[in-house]
C-alpha cells in the first residue's frame, strides 16, 4: 500500500475516500434515522439521469448528475410529503425512469462513453484531482446545512408530529435533507458506483447508532467508520486485484453483518431498560 | 374551588364536525375552557378524544365549525401550547438522550438558526426538575421505562412555558411511581394554566378536575364531574379499559337515557 501512494491516482484515491466519508457518515446518520433508505436509493439510481444528461449536452457529468439528482430528490421528497399512501410506488418509478433516461441519453449520444461504467460500479481511481475540490465544496456544503439546521433536523427525525406543533417548518426541512442526500450521492458515486452508494451510506451509520446514543457523536463514529471501510477496501482491492468499489461495500458489508450479531450478544447478555411498551 | 369564567376563553370550540376519509369522527362539539381550569375528556376508544385534540393542535382541520385558541388561529396560538402525546410508535435505539428531548419545547421559542441558549437550558432544568426527570436527563430516550418517558415528555411539554397543556392519554402505559407523581402534577400545574387532558380513568385525579366532558362523537356532557348524570358519573369508576359488558357506558346502556337525563 505504502508503495502504491507513490502513485499519485492512489494518492487521489485515497482522499477521495476521506472526503466522501464526512458526507457518508453526516448525511446517512440522518438517512437511517429518519428512515428514509428506500428514498435515497431512488434518490442515487435516478442520479444517473444526470451523467446521461451531462454526456448528451457534452457537459460535465458531475454538473448533470448535480442538477438531475437535485430535481429528483426535490420531486421524490414532494412525493413522499403530499402521496403518503403511495409514495413508496411513485418514488419506486421515479427511480426506474431516472435511471432509463440516463441510458436513452447516452444512446443518443456518439462518441466515446467507456467512462460509463465508473459511474455505475465506481472507479475511485480513475477520479482526476479536480473531483477532490468539487468534494471538497460539497462537503463543506453539506457540514454547513447541517450545522446551521441541526435542531430542527433532530427534532423532525424524533418526532415530526411534535415539531409541526412547535411551527417548525417541517416540509421545509424535508426537503432540505433530500436535498442534502443528493449532493452526497453525487459525490459518493465515483467512488463506489450509483448502485451500491445506498449501501456505504447506510450501514456506516447504522452501526454507529448501534452503539452511540448522541447523534453528533453516531455522526462522528460513521465517518470513521466510512474512512475505514474505504482505506481497508481500496487496499484490498490493490493487494488482490479486485474492483475497489464492490471491495469497499463488502468490507462495509461484513463489518456491519458482525455488529449487528455484537449488539445482540450485547442486549442478550445485559437485559435492561423497560420492557417492551 | 373552580376557576372564575368571566374572561375570555382559552380555547372555544363552536359547532365543530371533524373526520377521517368522510365518515365522521366528532360532530357538533361546542364547548370552552377557561384559564386554569382542569378538563378530563373521556368516553370509550373511538369516541374522538385525541381527535379533539388533533384539532386544538392544528395537526387536524374541522369539516365545519370554528377552533379558536387564545382568541386566535390554531396555527398562529399554538406557540403558547404544551403537548404531551400519546405514545404509539418509537424508535428505541434513536440516540438522544432526555434531556435533548425535553429540550425541544423550546424549538418555537427559538426560530430557525438560532441555537439554544443558556435561558433555555434553565427552563429545560426547571421543567424535568418539576416531573422528576431531571436525574434521568443523561439517560439515552430509549432506555427509559413508559413511565419515565412519559415524565421527560410532560417535561418537553412545560419547556413551551404554555398557557395550555393537552395531554393525550398521560396516564396509560405508566408505573404506579409515575401514575402518582403526574396525579399529583396535573392538579398543581392547574394553577398556572389551562389543562385538557384525555384519559379512560379518571379515578384519583377527579376531585381536582373542574370540568368533564364525555365524548362519544357528539359531546354527550360537558360540566362539573358532580352535576354530570350518574351514567356518565359511573364510567369514573370503570378501570382503563372500558368495558361495555363490566362497565356499561352511557352508550351501550343506550343513548337515549342520557339525552334524557341531559334535557
Amino acid at each position: 500500500m505504502i508503495e502504491a501512494l507513490q502513485f499519485g491516482f492512489m494518492r487521489n484515491a485515497l482522499l477521495a475516500g476521506l472526503l466522501v466519508s464526512v458526507a457518508c457518515g453526516v448525511v446517512g446518520t440522518l438517512v437511517v434515522l429518519r428512515r428514509i433508505v428506500f428514498l435515497s436509493g431512488g434518490i442515487a439510481h435516478a442520479a444517473y439521469g444526470g451523467i446521461g444528461l451531462g454526456f448528451y449536452l457534452g457537459i460535465d457529468p458531475l454538473l448533470g448528475a448535480i442538477g438531475f439528482s437535485l430535481l429528483a430528490a426535490l420531486g421524490m421528497g414532494l412525493v413522499e410529503l403530499r402521496a403518503r399512501q403511495r409514495a413508496d410506488t411513485v418514488i419506486g418509478a421515479m427511480w426506474a425512469i431516472g435511471m432509463a433516461s440516463g441510458i436513452i441519453l447516452l444512446d443518443l449520444t456518439s462518441g466515446y462513453k467507456a467512462d460509463l461504467m465508473s459511474y455505475l460500479f465506481g472507479s475511485i481511481l480513475a477520479a482526476p484531482g479536480s473531483y477532490l475540490w468539487w468534494m471538497l465544496g460539497l462537503n463543506l456544503l453539506i457540514l454547513a446545512l447541517v450545522a446551521l439546521f441541526f435542531k430542527e433536523l433532530l427534532a423532525t427525525s424524533y418526532d415530526e408530529t411534535f415539531a409541526i406543533t412547535r411551527n417548525v417548518p417541517v416540509e421545509a426541512i424535508h426537503l432540505a435533507m433530500v436535498g442534502l442526500i443528493a449532493l452526497a450521492v453525487v459525490m459518493m458515486m465515483r467512488v463506489v458506483g450509483l448502485i451500491m452508494v445506498i449501501a456505504l451510506l447506510t450501514m456506516p451509520a447504522a452501526i454507529a447508532v448501534q452503539w452511540v446514543k448522541n447523534v453528533k457523536w453516531a455522526m462522528l463514529l460513521a465517518t470513521g467508520l466510512s474512512a475505514l471501510f474505504v482505506l481497508a477496501g481500496l487496499w484490498l482491492s490493490y493487494s488482490l486485484n479486485l474492483t475497489s468499489g464492490a471491495t469497499i461495500i463488502l468490507v462495509a458489508g461484513v463489518a456491519y453483518l458482525l455488529s449487528l450479531a455484537l449488539s445482540r450478544l450485547r442486549r442478550a447478555s445485559a437485559p435492561r431498560g423497560a420492557p417492551a411498551a | 374551588m373552580s376557576p372564575p369564567e368571566d374572561r375570555a376563553p382559552l380555547i372555544a370550540l363552536r359547532d365543530v364536525w371533524a373526520a377521517y376519509d368522510q365518515s365522521d369522527v366528532l360532530e357538533n362539539v361546542s364547548l370552552e375552557v377557561y384559564d386554569r381550569q382542569l378538563v378530563a375528556l373521556i368516553g370509550p376508544n373511538g369516541g374522538g378524544k385525541t381527535t379533539l385534540i388533533k384539532l386544538l393542535l392544528g395537526l387536524l382541520t374541522p369539516t365545519r365549525g370554528q377552533v379558536s385558541i387564545l382568541g386566535g388561529r390554531v396555527e398562529r396560538a399554538r406557540a403558547q401550547v404544551g403537548y404531551v402525546p400519546q405514545e404509539i410508535r418509537f424508535d428505541r435505539e434513536f440516540p438522544v438522550s432526555a434531556w435533548e428531548v425535553a429540550r425541544m419545547g423550546r424549538l418555537g421559542r427559538r426560530g430557525l438558526l438560532r441555537p439554544y441558549t443558556a435561558q433555555d437550558g434553565a427552563i429545560v432544568e426547571e421543567a424535568m426538575e418539576r416531573t422528576g426527570s431531571l436525574h434521568l436527563r443523561h439517560r439515552p430516550i430509549g432506555e427509559l421505562s413508559g413511565g419515565e418517558r412519559q415524565r421527560v415528555y410532560i417535561a418537553r411539554a412545560l419547556a413551551v412555558q404554555p398557557r395550555i397543556l393537552l395531554l393525550d392519554e398521560p396516564l396509560s402505559n405508566v408505573d404506579p411511581e409515575a401514575r402518582a407523581i403526574i396525579q399529583a402534577l396535573l392538579p398543581e400545574l392547574s394553577q398556572q394554566m389551562a389543562i385538557v387532558m384525555s384519559s379512560h380513568d379518571v379515578g384519583a385525579i377527579l376531585p381536582h378536575v373542574h370540568r368533564v366532558g364525555y365524548l362519544h362523537q357528539r359531546l354527550l356532557y360537558y360540566g362539573p364531574p358532580q352535576q354530570a348524570p350518574e351514567t356518565i358519573r359511573h364510567t369514573f369508576r370503570c378501570p382503563v379499559d372500558m368495558d361495555c359488558e363490566h362497565c356499561p357506558c352511557p352508550v351501550c346502556a343506550g343513548e337515549e337515557h342520557v339525552q334524557e337525563a341531559l334535557a
